[in-house]
C-alpha cells in the first residue's frame, strides 16, 4: 500500500541522511537542527487557531554522546522505515525499539527514546509518524453514534459501518491509521459529538441511552487520547460539522487533555493543524462545578498543585476562563471525578447535568 | 644492596653468625620475666593460642634470615589430629641453631638474642617461642620435635624439647644427629597444641598474608587443616637493609630499666657506664647528668640506688642530649610496600595504589620510629563496609586490639570524606572498598601490653601517622578525579572511535557512496591532544609500556611528556628518536616534534627487573600544551625538575582539571504532556 505520502516521507528522510553525509565529508560536525519541543517555544498560529512550535531550535551533534547517538539513531530508522516502506510492512514503535538492538550504538535506552525520535523525524521531515509505516501500542479509542463510514479492511475491502447499528455495546474501534484512504466518513445524524475521558463515564451515557436520546456521538478518549482519536475527532468535526464537548474530569491532568484535543499538545505541536480542534468546548468538570453542583470531591495532592501552577505558565491556558478555574481549583484545593455526579443518582448526568451543560453552549 | 653480597659471604661467615649468636644468647631470670611482662602473653583463648604460636616461630625465622641475610623461605602447616588438638609446624631456611643451644632457645623462658638489644626486629622479648612450646607442652602433655642445622656442619640435630617449669629448664630426648636432605641451613620446630582453627580477620592465614605483604622478600607456603596449600610468592630479591644495633638512648628509659642495666653492667663506675653503655652520651654529657643527680662519676654501677636512679632520670630531662640515631632502624620503603601490596592483594584487582609514604625517622621517649603508610583502593575491594586496616609494628602484622591502636586512632581522627571515602560525621573508621596500611617501626615499639597487640597512644606516633595518611589520601583523592574526569573522556572517545565510524559507515552504505573519511570530523569534536597509556606484561615479567599519542585538533602539535620510572628497570629499548633524557632519578623526557593534525604515534619501551611493576603508566606527564587540549596525561608538575620530586606531592593538583564539556549537551526538556 505504498502510496505517494510514503515516498514523500522516505524523500524528506533521506535527505536527513544525506546531510549528515555530506557533513562528515567536509569535515564538519553533523548536527541536525530540531524545534525546542518545551512549552517555551508554542506559538499560537492564528491562521489554524492552534498552538505551534515557535522559531526556538535546539541543535543536535555529535559533540556529545547523546547527540551523537541519536544521529546514529536516526540513520537506522530512516534505513529501517525505508524498508518497511519497500516491502509494505508495518511495525508498532514497541517492535522498533527491540529492532534496535541490532543498531550497535545506535540502540534505544529506552522505548520513550524511540517515540521521542519518531516525532522529531516527522518535524524534521515534515511528514506524519503513520507515513513511516509506524503505529502506537494502542489503537484509538471507542466510538458509539450514528455515524456511517467506510473502512478499507486489512484484506482490501470496503466496509460500510454504522458506529450505532453494526456494532457491539463496546463500539467502533478507532484504527491507528484514521486517513481518508482508510477511514472515509459518509454521513452523521448526531447533531454534536461528546468526547469522554473514563471508560465508566462512557459506558454510563451508552447504558443512557444518550446517544440516540440526544443525538450525541459518544468518543471515548481513554485518558491522554491517542493522535488517532485526536485526528478522527477533528476529521469529524471538519468534515461534518459536528461540534466537539469534551467531558473531563475536574482536575489539572483533565485540563490537559483537553488542551491536547482542541488547543494541541506541546509534544505534538508540529502537527497540532493535523490533530487538534479549536472549536471544541470543554463541559467539565469545572471548578465551578464543584461549587454548584456540590460534588464529592478529593483533596489536590502535591503532583497537583505543581501541574496547576505549571499551567498557569502554560501559554495555552491564558484567557479568562482557564486562569479563573485554575485559581479557583487552587484555591479550594479540591478535585472531583466525572462519576462524582452519580451523588445524584445514575441518570442524573444525562437528565440534569450534561443537557444544563450543553444547553448553556448551544448544543442541546 | 646487601643481599647478594651476604649471601656469598655467609658460607665463610657462616660459623661465626651462629656463634654469635649463641654468644648472645644469655639468661633472662625468670623474676624479670615477670617483672617485664606485666600482662602475660597472648594465649588467652584457643584459636589466638593457635595463632599465638605460629606468629611467634614465624617472626623468629624471619628476623634470622634477616640477621643471617638469608632470603627467607618459611613454611607453615597446621592440621588436626583431635577434637581441638592441633600439630603445628613451621621450618624456616635461616641460619640454624648450634647443637648445644637449642635446648635453651626452645626451652627456657627469655632466653633471647635481643633481650638487650636496640635495634628494630620483630620478636623483641625473646619470650615468645619458648612460651609457645610451654603451652603446647601443659595442653597436650606432649613435647615439641626440633631439627636445626647449621651451615658449616654435616649434620642436622633432632631433639624433643618439654620444659620444666618449676626450674625454667629445658628436659631434652630423643637428641640425635641426622642427615637433612637438601638442607643448607634451618630450622623447623613442630609442637601439639590444643587450639581451635578459625578463619576470617584473626585467621593463620590472614596473620600469613599480612606477613607477606610486609616482607616481599619472603616466600612463605601454609598448609591448612583441609591439606590445601597457599603460597605466598617472593616478590623481590632484595633484602631489607639489615637493621643496626644501638646502644639505648636514656631519654626513653624507664627507672627500674635503669637501675637493673646499672647493676649488671660490666662498666665498674657510672661515668663510664653512662658513657659506654648509652648512645649519645659523651664525656661531658656524662658528668653533667652526674653532677645535677649529685652522684659521684666514679660511683660503683654495682650500688646505684633507686633513689639515685630517680635523680639521674630528673637530671637527664634538664640535661640535653642529642635525638637518638635513627640507621637501627628498617623501613620497608615505599617502593617495597608497593610491591608487597601488589603481589598479595593483586586477587582483588585494586585500581589504584597510593604511592606508599614513608616519613623521616622521628623519636619518642629516646626510641626513634619511623611510620609508613599506603591506601589500596577500588577494584574488588568490598564497596560495602569499613575499611580494612592493616596494622604493622617492625613488620609484624597486628590483628588483635584494633581498637586500642594508636593507628586506628590516627584513621579515626581524620575527616574521610575530603579524600573521597565515606564517614558518617567525619569521624571514625571510614566506609569504602579501601585497604589502609600503616606500619610503625622502632627499636622499642611501645605497645599498650606484653601481648604485642596493639601500639600505645602517643600523640607523636599518631601525628606521623596523619601526616603519612594524609599524603596517601590526598593522591587517592587526585586518583579518584582522575577516574572522573577519564570518565568524561572514554565518552569522547567513544564518540569519535565507534559511534562516528558507525554514522559515516550506515550513512554511505544507505546513500550507496564510499565511506567518509572522519579525520577532521573527529578533530573539530575532540580537539585534545589525546595520551592512551596502556601495559602489558609477559609470563617473566617484563613489562611493554605503551602511549598511543593522538592528535585530535587541526593544526600541527610538539610538545614533550614525561615519566619517571624505576631506574633499575631500563634497558635498551628507552633509546628512541624521541628520547630526550633519561636522569639520574629515572626521570625520562621524550620530545614528540609536529605531529600532524588527525596523525598518531605511539611510544613503546619496555621494563624488566623486580620494580617493573611499580610504574603505573598513567602518571604520565606531559609539557608545552594547553593543559586543557590534552587528554590522559597530566600538566608536568611545577616541581618536576627540581632534585628528586616527589610525585606523590602534588598540592594544587587535587581537582582543579578544566571542564571542557559545558556547551555541548543538547536542551533536555520535560515534554509535559503525552503522546
Amino acid at each position: 500500500m505504498t502510496n505517494e505520502r510514503h515516498e514523500q516521507a522516505i524523500h524528506n528522510l533521506m535527505e536527513i541522511v544525506e546531510r549528515i553525509y555530506d557533513q562528515l565529508d567536509e569535515g564538519a560536525v553533523p548536527n541536525m537542527q530540531l524545534s525546542l519541543r518545551s512549552k517555551k517555544n508554542i506559538e499560537f498560529n492564528t491562521r489554524e487557531n492552534v498552538w505551534r512550535y515557535g522559531s526556538m531550535l535546539t541543535d543536535r551533534n555529535a559533540k556529545s554522546i547523546r547527540g551523537a547517538q541519536m544521529l546514529l539513531r536516526t540513520l537506522h530508522m530512516v534505513d529501517f522505515i525505508k524498508n518497511m516502506v519497500s516491502s509494505n510492512k508495518s511495525s508498532t514503535l514497541r517492535e522498533m525499539y527491540y529492532i534496535s538492538e541490532g543498531w550497535g550504538h545506535g540502540k534505544f535506552g529506552s522505548q520513550d527514546e524511540s517515540n521521542l525520535l519518531a516525532e522529531d523525524l516527522e518535524i524534521v521531515s515534515k511528514s506524519l509518524r503513520e507515513d513511516f509505516k509506524l503505529r502506537p501500542e494502542e489503537d484509538g479509542a471507542r466510538v458509539i453514534g450514528d455515524l456511517t463510514l467506510i473502512e478499507t479492511d486489512r484484506k482490501g475491502k470496503r466496509k460500510t459501518i454504522n458506529c450505532r447499528d453494526d456494532v457491539g455495546d463496546s463500539g467502533y474501534s478507532i484504527p491507528y491509521n484514521v486517513e481518508s484512504e482508510k477511514v472515509d466518513l459518509k454521513s452523521s445524524g448526531a447533531k454534536f459529538i461528546v468526547a469522554i475521558e473514563t471508560g465508566g463515564m462512557f459506558d454510563r451515557l451508552v447504558e443512557n441511552g444518550f446517544d440516540e436520546n440526544s443525538g450525541a456521538l459518544l468518543v471515548h478518549l481513554k485518558g491522554q487520547p491517542a493522535r488517532s482519536t485526536r485526528r478522527f475527532i477533528k476529521r469529524l468535526n471538519e468534515e461534518l460539522k459536528l461540534p466537539v464537548a469534551v467531558f473531563l474530569d475536574g482536575d489539572p491532568w483533565s485540563f490537559r487533555i483537553y488542551a491536547s484535543v482542541a488547543y494541541g499538545a506541546i509534544k505534538t505541536a508540529h502537527i497540532s493543524d493535523y490533530l487538534a480542534t479549536p472549536s471544541a468546548q470543554y463541559v467539565g468538570i469545572t471548578a465551578s462545578d464543584i461549587l454548584h453542583y456540590d460534588l464529592p470531591t478529593d483533596s489536590l495532592n502535591d503532583q497537583d498543585i505543581a501541574a496547576l501552577k505549571s499551567e498557569l505558565a502554560d501559554p495555552r491556558f491564558q484567557d479568562d476562563f482557564w486562569t479563573s478555574e485554575i485559581e479557583a481549583m487552587l484555591k479550594m484545593k479540591k478535585k472531583a471525578e466525572q462519576q462524582a455526579l452519580a451523588k445524584y443518582g445514575l441518570d442524573f448526568v444525562t437528565d440534569t447535568y450534561l443537557p444544563e451543560k450543553l444547553g448553556d453552549m448551544g448544543l442541546m | 644492596m646487601h643481599s647478594s653480597e651476604d649471601t656469598a659471604s655467609r658460607k665463610t661467615e657462616g660459623r661465626s653468625i651462629a656463634h654469635k649468636l649463641a654468644d648472645k644468647q644469655q639468661e633472662i631470670s625468670v623474676t624479670e620475666f615477670f617483672e617485664k611482662n606485666k600482662h602475660i602473653l597472648g594465649f588467652d583463648s584457643r584459636s589466638k593460642s593457635l595463632l599465638m604460636g605460629i606468629k611467634e616461630a614465624v617472626d623468629n625465622a624471619l628476623d634470622a634470615c634477616e640477621e643471617a641475610g638469608i632470603l627467607p623461605e618459611l613454611k607453615v602447616g597446621v592440621s588436626k589430629c583431635d577434637d581441638d588438638e592441633y600439630v603445628v609446624m613451621v621450618e624456616d631456611n635461616g641460619p640454624g641453631i648450634v647443637h648445644k643451644m637449642i635446648p635453651n632457645v626452645f626451652g627456657r623462658l627469655l632466653f633471647g638474642s635481643r633481650f638487650h638489644s636496640h635495634r628494630q626486629s620483630r620478636g623483641q622479648q625473646g619470650i615468645g617461642i619458648s612460651a609457645t612450646v610451654m603451652y603446647g607442652n601443659m595442653s597436650t602433655g606432649k613435647p615439641a620435635h626440633i631439627m636445626s642445622k647449621v651451615d658449616d656442619e654435616d649434620t642436622a640435630w633432632m631433639m624433643d624439647i618439654i620444659i620444666d617449669t618449676k626450674k625454667n629448664r629445658p628436659v631434652v630426648s630423643n637428641d640425635e644427629p641426622f642427615i637433612w636432605a637438601d638442607k643448607t641451613s634451618g630450622t623447623k620446630i613442630e609442637y601439639s597444641i590444643k587450639g581451635r582453627y578459625i578463619t576470617g580477620r584473626q585467621s593463620i592465614y590472614e596473620y600469613l598474608k599480612n606477613t607477606a605483604i610486609v616482607n616481599p622478600h619472603a616466600r612463605i607456603s601454609f598448609e591448612d587443616p583441609e591439606g590445601k596449600v597457599h603460597i605466598f610468592e617472593r616478590a623481590t630479591d632484595i633484602m631489607p637493609p639489615k637493621a643496626k644495633e644501638i646502644k639505648p638512648h636514656i631519654e626513653g628509659l624507664e627507672l627500674g630499666d635503669l637501675q637493673k642495666m646499672a647493676n649488671s653492667s660490666a662498666q665498674k663506675t657510672m661515668r663510664a657506664f653512662l658513657k659506654n653503655d648509652f648512645s649519645r652520651i659523651s664525656d661531658r654529657v656524662a658528668s653533667e647528668i652526674l653532677e645535677k643527680a649529685q652522684v659521684s662519676e666514679n660511683f660503683k654501677t654495682a650500688n646505684l640506688d633507686r633513689l639515685q636512679c630517680r635523680e639521674i632520670m630528673k637530671a637527664v630531662e634538664e640535661v640535653k642530649i642529642m635525638a637518638p640515631p635513627t640507621d637501627c632502624l628498617s623501613p620497608i620503603g615505599d617502593t617495597l610496600i608497593k610491591k608487597g601490596l601488589k603481589h598479595v592483594l593483586e586477587g582483588m584487582r585494586p585500581d589504584y595504589y597510593s604511592p606508599p609514604v614513608t616519613r623521616p625517622p622521628k623519636s619518642v621517649n629516646g626510641n626513634p620510629f619511623i611510620v609508613e603508610a599506603g591506601i589500596v583502593y577500588g577494584g574488588e575491594i568490598p564497596v560495602d563496609g569499613q575499611v580494612t586496616i592493616l596494622r604493622f609494628a617492625n613488620r609484624v602484622p597486628l590483628l588483635y586490639q584494633q581498637g586500642a591502636c594508636v593507628i586506628t586512632k590516627a584513621i579515626e581522627s581524620m575527616d574521610w570524606r575530603r579524600y573521597g571515602l565515606e564517614q558518617r560525621g567525619g569521624k571514625g573508621i571510614p566506609y569504602g572498598p579501601a585497604i589502609i596500611l600503616v606500619h610503625v617501626a622502632s627499636t622499642k615499639v611501645p605497645f599498650t601490653s606484653e601481648g604485642k597487640e596493639a601500639v600505645a597512644n602517643l600523640g607523636e606516633i599518631q601525628n606521623e601517622i596523619t601526616l603519612a595518611l594524609r599524603l596517601c589520601a590526598r593522591n587517592l583523592k587526585g586518583h579518584l578525579n582522575k577516574k572522573e574526569k577519564k570518565k568524561k573522556t572514554m565518552a569522547k572517545f567513544s564518540i569519535v572511535q565507534e559511534i562516528l565510524p558507525e554514522m559515516a559507515q550506515k550513512a554511505a552504505i544507505m546513500l550507496d557512496r564510499e565511506v567518509p573519511n572522519l579525520d577532521r570530523t573527529i578533530s573539530r569534536i575532540m580537539n585534545v591532544v589525546w595520551v592512551e597509556p596502556s601495559s602489558q606484561t609477559s609470563k617473566g615479567g617484563l613489562r611493554t609500556i605503551q602511549y598511543r599519542i593522538f592528535n585530535y585538533t587541526s593544526t600541527e602539535k610538539s610538545f614533550r611528556l614525561h615519566a619517571r620510572l624505576p631506574r633499575s628497570c631500563l634497558n635498551e629499548t628507552i633509546i628512541s628518536d624521541q628520547l630526550v633524557d633519561v636522569s639520574e632519578e629515572g626521570k625520562v623526557t621524550w620530545s614528540i616534534e609536529r605531529l600532524a593534525p588527525s596523525a598518531r604515534f605511539t611510544l613503546q619501551f619496555q621494563l624488566d627487573g623486580d620494580m617493573s611493576d611499580v610504574f603505573d603508566e598513567e602518571d604520565i606527564y606531559i609539557s608545552g600544551l594547553n593543559p586543557a587540549m590534552v587528554m590522559g596525561a597530566d600538566p608536568l608538575p611545577g616541581d618536576w625538575s627540581i632534585a628528586d620530586m616527589d610525585v606523590t606531592e602534588l598540592e594544587n593538583g587535587d581537582g582543579d582539571y578544566v571542564d571542557d564539556d559545558t556547551d555541548d549537551d543538547e536542551e533536555e526538556e520535560v515534554l509535559e504532556d503525552d503522546q
